[in-house]
């Protein structure tokens, strides 16, 4: 394979197509037989929820492509500036040259706003999509070993995203990212004794500064997306390292990859795939506008706008902040901001729960096995019913995020529904959790009387004597192997605590803890037992009919 | 003058020296009042009072008393000045359909006609605002950017940023202020409806009251452009962010479905 023996053996005929000489060329310098004959066969599944991940990627990209046009108009300082654009009812006011530049970039640089809406709309596509992948990966049990890593990888691409996203926003300098500026430092304020001086650090001295802008157009372009850049590499890296999950069917098992080989279908695919993401997120930034911050003005500290939120994957920190009663304790001169303090607390902690689920999982069911075939969110209750909850809990934190908004729109009192919420934020999740848990267990009922029984026909027959029965048609052999393919694992046992000789054993507190749970997960309560084959044979053996 | 230091002590010298005082201020008084009700009795206004005062009765006294005096259910109308009418009525906020955490804006169900006899009876119980004049309200050389940072100064925190309105306590709220009539809008400042601080000229002069209103009719009016496209509102992140759910992820998950269920597999099945 090297390129002096391939130039050699050609002299009498002709020179080999171009093609084949540049791919020799880099073969001898970079290798790329090998690594391409690995890889090139690599198998793909096909479903379209595999495709949300991609979703994620390519928004990504089109958000670095976009971000870069943007920072060849955009000037991250915060020098006051008379504003002399084209936009008439600004003119004449005073504004930092970072919100003069986005001006700019919006009214007189050439495609500028249509570049910006597309950066702004493919970022809270970027956050939408990571999030239902996300859950995607939750509700199939696609977390589970080997893949433990790649989801806190994915978790924390969320998180960053959720940062680089907060940054972005508060680049321009506008009203609206002014007053999340504003909020965050109040956030910071109220951390106990630090917290002063952590706000004094961030912004250079008092707020507003006039650093800010530029201490977070690098963190926006530089720091953050450079960490979510290698991050995006090492998830790819294990996608491809583990190899793709799959849902059970015939012909899939835990130790193969049902699906197409990366090329050439997945590279079309994909490849495709990509330019029509491009497309919808550049049609939605053509058709609907987004932060027009024409509307908003420049930031002035003294000025603020009813309905300021942050943008949506920041909405559930509002929600916490708008809720919280205004707690605070005055203690020897000093104010401890427990109405500010407390929800910052929490903020992350909503973020870990999910995050930590998996591991959680892991340690109850003491399971070591690598799994590559998903779950069926209905089969497996306790973690489909946990991650249902989360939601809900998130979604709570949502309404109350937008609490205005509600009151306005549904023409309710803003005071209910921040009451409403602070009830919710406890009941909701316990509720939703127990009707999920519910479903899903008459789900796997009803998939076990379909197995046993048959698929109702709809048609409805007169025996001899009279009766009525409605006729149940068989499964095939594969939807039979679908619906019992999933393992079910039994509640974790202490067992005796006194052997035979009458010695106790000791059993920890830990211990007790992972038998109770186990018990909740994988007990009578837990789930439906699937029909074993005597069950089967039993029935379907010709007088189990009723 | 002798006549005159010879009565000083007479018992009834201070009786007449305060009638002199009293025909003094009144007289005086008299001289610099504002004029307004008493000249108004001679034109054809009074007739207009008169009228006011019959679609008062009919209207309005269930619940702001007889006399504009108020009562439990509603405030009194003393002072109000004719602007609060015009607004409230011109508005179709009063008569109002029931009582509520707000009154809000509904069909107007008196002519303007109708309206400016009422306004005249009830500007006649107590010197108020006055309807501003077509001049007043209108937004001809105002300064736009001007009345943009007093709108975000002033107005903002209720009523959005570009007066897409917002929620208050209690189920109040702070109204949209898209197809406004100017008139309605100056009034409104002037007067402080329901739960509306008042800006008065001290606070907010004529001048600055037409810069708002000419920075409301280039952002919230008729003519107003949007250079982004659909402006989803005028809200902000929660409908964009609900938006971009719907539609962004909802298409793309809708591609995915469509590119996902076509493979070399789909087509032999």
């Amino acid at each position: 394979m090297s390129t002096t023996t391939t130039s050699d053996s050609r002299p009498s005929r002709e020179k080999a197509p171009a093609g084949e000489r540049v791919a020799d060329w880099a073969d001898g310098r970079l290798g790329i037989y090998s690594l391409a004959k690995s890889n090139m066969r690599k198998i793909f599944p096909d479903h379209w929820s595999f495709m949300l991940g991609e979703v994620c990627l390519y928004s990504f990209i089109i958000i670095i492509l976009t971000g870069v046009y943007l920072t060849l108009f955009f000037h991250p300082s915060m020098n006051e500036v008379e504003y002399h654009g084209s936009y008439v009812p600004l003119q004449g006011q005073l504004m930092s040259e970072a919100f003069n530049s986005t001006m700019h970039i919006s009214f007189d640089v050439r495609g500028g706003l249509l570049i910006r809406q597309i950066h702004h709309w493919a970022a809270l596509i970027f956050l939408a999509g990571m999030f239902v992948h996300m859950m995607r990966v939750f509700f199939t049990g696609a977390f589970r070993k080997p893949r433990e890593v790649n989801w806190v990888f994915g978790f924390l691409l969320f998180v960053l995203g959720m940062f680089t996203g907060f940054t972005g926003y508060s680049l321009p300098d506008d009203l609206l990212s002014g007053t999340g500026v504003r909020f965050m430092e109040g956030a910071i304020l109220s951390v106990p004794i630090v917290g002063t001086y952590l706000s004094f650090f961030l912004f250079g001295g008092e707020f507003p500064g006039g650093d800010f802008v530029a201490r977070f157009y690098s963190v926006h372009v530089l720091l953050l997306p450079g960490i979510m850049l290698g991050l995006v590499v090492g998830h790819l890296i294990l996608v491809f390292y583990h190899k793709h999950t799959q849902f059970a069917g015939p012909g899939k098992t835990n130790n193969n990859v049902v699906g197409m080989p990366l090329l050439p279908v997945y590279m079309a695919k994909a490849g495709g795939f990509f330019f029509l993401v491009f497309g919808v997120i550049a049609a939605i930034a053509a058709i609907a506008s987004i932060n027009p911050i024409w509307a908003l003005g420049p930031y002035r500290p003294d000025q603020v706008s009813t309905g300021a939120q942050p943008d949506w994957y920041m909405g559930f920190s509002e929600g916490l902040i708008r809720v919280m009663p205004g707690w605070e304790i005055n203690l020897w001169g000093h104010t401890l901001v427990l109405g500010v303090f407390i929800p910052l607390v929490i903020f992350p902690l909503v973020l870990v729960a999910i995050a930590v689920y998996p591991f959680i999982e892991s340690w109850v069911t003491g399971d070591k096995r690598e799994h590559h075939i998903l779950d069926r969110p209905r089969n497996v209750p306790t973690r489909t019913a946990f991650g249902a909850a989360w939601i809900s809990w998130y979604f709570v934190l949502l309404v109350g995020g937008g609490n205005d908004l509600w009151a306005t729109h549904f023409h309710l009192s803003i005071n209910s529904i921040t009451w409403f919420v602070r009830i919710a934020f406890f009941v909701v999740p316990v509720l939703t959790f127990l009707a999920t848990k519910r479903v899903c267990l008459g789900l796997q009922r009803r998939d076990r009387d379909k197995v046993l029984h048959g698929r109702e026909s709809g048609i409805i027959k007169r025996l001899p004597h009279g009766e009525f029965i409605e006729v149940h048609e068989p499964l095939s052999q594969d939807a039979l192997h679908t619906l019992t393919a999933h393992e079910q694992y039994k509640p974790v046992e202490i067992g005796p605590t006194v052997d035979e000789n009458g010695v106790e054993r000791k059993v920890s507190g830990a211990q007790k803890l992972r038998a109770k749970m186990s018990e909740g997960f994988y007990g009578e309560e837990g789930q439906i037992p699937k029909p074993t084959i005597e069950e089967y044979k039993e029935i379907t053996s010709g007088h189990g009919h009723h | 003058m002798k006549k005159l230091s010879a009565r000083r002590r007479h018992p009834l010298a201070a009786v007449v020296v305060l009638l002199l005082a009293l025909a003094a201020t009144g007289g005086l008084y008299a001289a610099f009042a504002p004029a307004g009700k008493a000249q108004a009795d001679e034109t054809s206004q009074s007739l207009g009072i008169t009228e006011g005062q019959k679609l008062y009765s009919v209207g309005c006294a269930s619940c702001h008393g007889t006399g504009g005096q108020g009562s439990s259910d509603g405030p009194s109308l003393v002072g109000v000045g004719a602007a609060a009418v015009d607004f409230q009525v011109g508005t179709g906020r009063m008569p109002a359909q029931q009582p509520g955490a707000q009154i809000p804006r509904k069909k107007v169900i008196y002519t303007q006609a109708e309206i400016d006899q009422l306004a005249a009876y009830i500007a006649s119980l107590g010197a108020g605002p006055a309807i501003p004049t077509k001049n007043q309200v209108s937004p001809e050389g105002a300064d736009i950017a001007k009345g943009g940072e007093l709108f975000r100064t002033n107005c903002a925190q209720c009523h959005n940023f570009t007066g897409k309105g917002g929620a208050l306590t209690h189920g109040k709220f702070a109204p949209s202020l898209e197809g406004v009539d100017p008139k309605h809008i100056y009034e409104a400042m002037q007067t402080g409806p329901q739960n509306m601080p008042s800006f008065p000229d001290t606070t907010l002069s004529e001048k600055n009251k037409q810069d708002i209103i000419a920075y409301l009719d280039a952002v919230n009016g008729d003519d107003t452009e949007s250079p982004g496209g659909l402006e989803l509102g005028g809200l902000g992140p929660v409908s964009e962010g609900l938006f971009g759910w719907i539609f962004g992820l909802g298409t793309l998950v809708a591609v995915a479905v469509w590119v996902a269920a076509r493979t070399a597999k789909a087509k032999k099945s």
